[in-house]
């Protein structure tokens, strides 16, 4: 039986590996999307160890709706993506200054 | 140690390996191919934390489709890497500490429990001394979690199939163009066309016939 605090340890060292990502690939969309596709998978960790070490389900239930959720997110995103490309030849998170926020 | 806690360790290893590799990966379609891999291992480490479901749907809808839409999105895509890459030593010492940190304070509260903080402990309850209950012979966890869904959860399982239906919707709309200057055909202007609009009818009196023939 594996220790609950070392399934919650991995989650957390996922968590901000993909922090650190977003830090550093401040730049470029496509690796953020990639990054916040891997905090949703860190924290779907958690929930199945709690769900695991409790008995209960519903933890995997909300992992299922996570994922549902994830996955529309990540395509609009990137529909967004390919959209912006063809407007701007460029998907540099610095030159999106046309509204001038 | 049992063979399962060791494959847990090696497998969190190797995932934790991987999801560096997507952060630090000079080509995107690296990062895309280390983000594959850190998913299948993490399909792995749930299938070892008895969420079967969840584990086949992590392999089936993102490593057989979300990747390969952002595979196809990142070919298609003409990036400049050595622009994107700009900044990433700068905010690397930032990044690094904000980690660490980060990991940190998740692990010290995840320790509180051997420091004595009653309330935490009871939350992390039965994790070390009372295993939680094996399952019973016959159990499927497809089954109970589709029992789950499909009576608790059935009215936010029907939004999650609209917010779906939405987001298809959605991300069709946003990357349809008509592009213009084509040569294609418009089926449905051949259609509606009339004879009057092709056709003029002209009235006029009939030409005289040539009625010299040539001599033989």
């Amino acid at each position: 039986m594996i220790p609950l605090q070392h399934e919650l340890l991995l989650s957390g060292i996922l968590f901000s590996i993909s922090i650190t990502g977003i830090f550093l690939n401040r730049k470029n969309v496509i690796l953020l999307l990639m990054c916040i596709e891997l905090l949703l998978l860190a924290v779907n960790f958690n929930f199945i160890a709690f769900s695991r070490q409790l008995g209960d389900l519903h933890g995997q239930v909300f992992v299922f709706f996570i994922l549902t959720v994830a996955a529309a997110e990540s395509a609009i995103g990137l529909a967004i993506l390919v959209v912006l490309f063809r407007q701007r030849k460029s998907i540099n998170v610095e030159q999106l200054d046309t509204m001038k926020g | 140690m049992s063979f399962t806690e060791i494959l847990f360790y090696v497998f969190s290893a190797v995932l934790v390996v991987s999801s560096i590799g997507v952060i630090t990966a000079r080509n995107p379609v690296h990062a895309a191919l280390f983000l594959v891999f850190a998913f299948f291992n993490s399909a792995v480490l749930w299938l070892l934390m008895e969420a079967e479901f969840l584990a086949i749907v992590l392999v089936l809808v993102y490593v057989g489709a979300v990747m390969v839409l952002f595979l196809f999105v990142v070919m298609m895509l003409d990036i400049n890497i050595a622009q994107m890459r700009a900044g990433f030593a700068k905010y690397a010492p930032l990044g690094i500490v904000v980690a660490l940190i980060v990991v940190g304070e998740i692990g010290s509260v995840v320790w509180l429990k051997s420091s004595g903080s009653e309330a935490v402990a009871n939350a992390l309850g039965a994790s070390s001394g009372a295993a939680a209950p094996a399952a019973a012979p016959g159990y499927s966890n497809t089954q109970a979690l589709g029992e789950l869904l499909y009576t608790q959860y059935l009215y936010p399982l029907e939004l999650a199939s609209v917010l779906l239906l939405v987001a298809i919707v959605a991300a069709i709309s946003l990357t349809m163009h008509k592009r213009t200057g084509q040569k294609v055909q418009d089926v449905s202007a051949q259609v509606n066309v009339n004879a009057k609009d092709r056709v003029r009818i002209v009235k006029m009196a009939p030409e005289k016939e040539p009625t010299a023939e040539p001599k033989v």
